[in-house]
């Protein structure tokens, strides 16, 4: 059903370029860009499959009742999902967002497809290079890798290679939007979308050049060349990737959001202006966040610590406050236009709950803001950092941000690019619809329950909350042990949305329909007649937006008393300085 | 639209809608807010962690924690017999993170306070006291002095909260925390 047009490439670098043109959105699409954005996403997805496995067995770990992997297999799962998840999963998924956001939406060739393969196979080397060093079981030293705990060489090699593949990924992302603008592929300025894209590539350079200067010398020393490594400057430093690193999520998520608003009700921005500034906050402003996860360290002083954390994180949070706003926002202004005028929330009800590309995109706001958005600021905080650093709070916070809300989006805009890019309906709408459910389900209740775990003391990255084979006992009450049950059946309930998922993917990508742009099983409002009423730009005139400002009212009044509450938890322990 | 260019070229024109200006200033302030809340607490909170830390090679750490445990032990406790050292109130105490015990065990006073000396001779560890839930990163090659005021009598765990190696989670330590001697 595709048309294939051969244009030349006009560019003076000159490669003869193919492209297609999109039956939905009209735009040409790089069949070489095309082919990129499928490896990456399938790389991801596979990743993804193995984390989530290893994230399960984790938690069933971690249920009492369960208790299912002996110790030492334990803590090299778990070094295993850290890296499988957090790294791998959401790179390649990146880097497909990257080529989309820069050869798709600005209908442009994509710069060195050749490179663009070196890098893919760089990483996919890097990435089995690591596991094969985890699972060989002399790496079980955390996704982290903290000095003086030392890995195998192989392992900080893998992160080497990973990290360098995915730097060379997001070069051909600038190189690509230079391209488009010196052929003119595109008007004015660049899409939001892409605007995004951009915040994250920026970002993704500070935090691979971080990582590897944190990661190379380490290396040299696994191999004996160099004598030691500081502890705490290696923590200032990994942070500097390793916090940094959430804020391409973030960035990459927030566009993925405005993307999926755009094309399922044909949202689009409030304000152009208001929503570029809260990403050029994220670039100015994360830099130094690595200092929240210092605040408990010795030898860091805590003017450092305020002024890091406050100046560097509060304007990125504002950054996301702001989204948190307009993306609402846009969407219920694009719902009204679309006819749902009734109250304040008629806009919401009627929102297609049924797509799970607007339903996972809308649980991942929602999830992102209440859960990991406002458990990070608390956990940020200077003093209240005492009571949370290092328990199951911590994995309880990023499990609402980087699962509930990264994944979730991330997933959410696949039920897209199957259509858009593979060029496959998605296989078993009856799952695909439930799937952003029983996942963002199943994320919210491990974030939920390890956060509660986390304030009841029981510590990270352990095997026996019982402490049995301890040198001294210790019994940790019987509610942290609910919790912990708890937050076994949600870890069910999440890998059975995650399974969903995969097989979904992979069944639409193998044995998928492929689409018949005549009869799309997906209404894109860009095409349809929806699209067509909403196509003027800005908001003039239609913002009344009851139902967002319930909803951010809402989120700001749930911030400021679970904020203060800590305080008051952190004014009842023993006195100290 | 998000995903095309923006319709109006001269977009970094438009006004901004007063929702929009409105929600920024107010989540502006709010983070001055959360900013002056976290300078007030060293002002007016008891609960606030010490900056003094020094460099300490994990051997000299070692030797005066022995000293200090030897000074001031009073009897043993546990399967390994770790020894239950009884500082008098305001001194210097010591506690040193190894592969895997949290080591001495401390005997404190109500009510009084006590400089506590923590560092580790190996990996990184994390000292977590239980169950007021107060947790802090301990270093190899960093001595870190905080001056801590238990306030309720009573047994309080230590579980280390920093992945250390295969005994990660065999890793413990105590305080007692008893009245004070009548005079
Ligand atoms: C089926 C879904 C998942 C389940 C059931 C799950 C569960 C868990 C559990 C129980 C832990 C252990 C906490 C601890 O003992 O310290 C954990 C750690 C972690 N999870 Fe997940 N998780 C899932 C998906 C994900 C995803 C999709 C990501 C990232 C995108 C992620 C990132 C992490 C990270 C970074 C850690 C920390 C590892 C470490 O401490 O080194 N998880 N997860
Ligand atoms: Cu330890
Ligand atoms: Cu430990």
């Amino acid at each position: 059903m595709t048309t294939v047009d051969v244009a030349a490439g006009q560019a003076v670098a000159g490669r003869q370029a193919q492209f297609r043109s999109c039956p939905f959105t009209g735009l040409r699409v790089d069949l070489a860009a095309q082919k990129l954005i499928i490896a990456n996403a399938v790389a991801a997805v596979i990743f993804l499959a193995v984390g989530g496995l290893f994230g399960l067995l984790v938690a069933l770990t971690r249920w009492p009742a369960v208790h299912l992997l002996p110790a030492e297999l334990f803590y090299l799962v778990l070094t295993g999902h850290g890296a499988n998840v957090l790294l791998f999963w959401i790179i390649f998924f990146e880097i497909a967002v990257l080529y989309f956001a820069s050869a798709v939406l600005l209908n442009s060739r994509l710069a060195t497809p050749k490179l663009g393969w070196l890098a893919f196979i760089l990483m996919v080397v890097g990435a089995v290079m690591a596991n094969v060093a985890v699972l060989q079981g002399d790496s079980t030293v955390m996704f982290t890798s903290y000095p003086p705990m030392k890995a195998a060489p192989h392992f900080y090699l893998g992160l080497i290679l990973f990290a360098v593949g995915a730097l060379v990924g997001v070069g051909i992302f600038f190189a690509t939007l230079v391209i488009a603008k010196e052929e003119r592929t595109y008007e004015g300025s660049i899409p939001l979308v892409t605007f995004g894209a951009l915040t994250a590539a920026i970002i993704a350079v500070y935090t691979i050049a971080s990582g590897a200067i944190i990661l190379i010398p380490t290396f040299l020393w696994s191999v004996g060349l160099i004598g030691t490594i500081d502890p705490l400057m290696y923590k200032v430093v990994w942070w500097g990737m390793g916090h940094a690193s959430q804020q391409i999520n973030v960035s990459a998520h927030v566009a993925l959001w405005y993307a999926i608003a755009a094309l399922t009700v044909g949202a689009q921005p409030l304000s152009e202006k208001v929503s570029r500034t809260a990403f050029f906050l994220y670039i100015l402003f994360l830099q130094l966040a690595s200092a929240h996860h210092l605040l408990v360290e010795p030898g860091i002083s805590s003017e450092w610590k305020i002024f890091n954390t406050s100046y560097a994180m509060y304007l990125a949070v504002l950054g996301s406050m702001i989204h948190g706003l307009t993306v609402p926002g846009s969407i219920e202004a694009a719902q009204r236009r679309n006819g749902f005028t009734k109250g304040a929330f008629e806009w919401l009800r009627k929102a297609p709950w049924g797509n799970p590309a607007f339903a996972g995109m809308f649980l991942s706001l929602v999830m992102f803001g209440f859960i990991g958005g406002i458990s990070g600021v608390v956990l940020g905080t200077e003093q209240i950092n005492l009571l949370m650093h290092n328990t199951l709070y911590v994995p309880g916070h990023f499990h609402g941000t980087v699962v509930a809300g990264t994944t979730l989006a991330f997933m959410a805009a696949t039920y897209l690019v199957l259509p858009l890019i593979f060029q496959r309906e998605v296989a078993f709408p009856r799952l695909a619809k439930i799937q952003p459910y029983l996942f963002g389900i199943g994320a919210a209740g491990i974030s939920l329950f390890m956060m509660g775990a986390g304030t009841l003391g029981i510590p990270r990255r352990h095997w026996d909350m019982t402490l049995a084979d301890a040198s001294m006992p210790y019994e940790f009450s019987a509610a942290a042990f609910l919790m912990m049950g708890l937050n076994g059946v949600f870890a069910v309930l999440a890998a059975l949305g995650g399974i969903i998922y995969i097989v979904v993917v992979v069944a639409s990508a193998l044995g998928g329909k492929k689409v018949d742009a005549s009869r799309p099983a997906w209404q894109f409002p860009v095409t349809s007649a929806a699209g067509a009423n909403v196509a003027k730009y800005g908001s003039h005139g239609t913002v009344k937006l009851p139902g967002t400002i319930i909803l951010v009212g809402v989120f700001f009044v749930a911030f400021m008393l679970y904020y203060y509450v800590n305080w008051k938890y952190l004014s009842a322990v023993w006195p100290l300085r | 639209m998000a995903v095309t260019p923006p319709a109006q070229r001269n977009w970094w024109k438009e006004p901004i809608e007063r929702v929009e200006l409105i929600w920024t200033v107010l989540a502006f302030l709010w983070g001055i807010a959360m900013f002056a809340t976290m300078i007030l607490w060293h002002v007016v909170g008891k609960q606030n962690l010490a900056n003094e830390a020094y460099r300490i090679s994990p051997d000299v750490f070692m030797t005066r924690t022995e000293a200090f445990a030897k000074k001031y032990k009073v009897r043993e406790e546990g399967k390994t017999g770790v020894p239950v050292v009884r500082p008098p109130a305001g001194a210097d105490v010591y506690m040193l993170g190894r592969l895997w015990e949290w080591w001495p065990v401390l005997e404190l006073e109500k009510g009084q306070s006590y400089r506590l000396h923590l560092s580790s001779v190996d990996w990184q560890h994390g000292f977590s006291l239980q169950p007021i839930n107060v947790n802090i990163q301990v270093h190899p090659g960093y001595e870190h002095i905080l001056t801590i005021t238990p306030d309720q009598s009573g047994q309080y765990g230590i579980v280390c909260n920093e992945f250390c190696g295969i005994g990660h989670h065999q890793m413990t330590g105590k305080i007692h925390v008893v009245e004070r001697k009548p005079q």
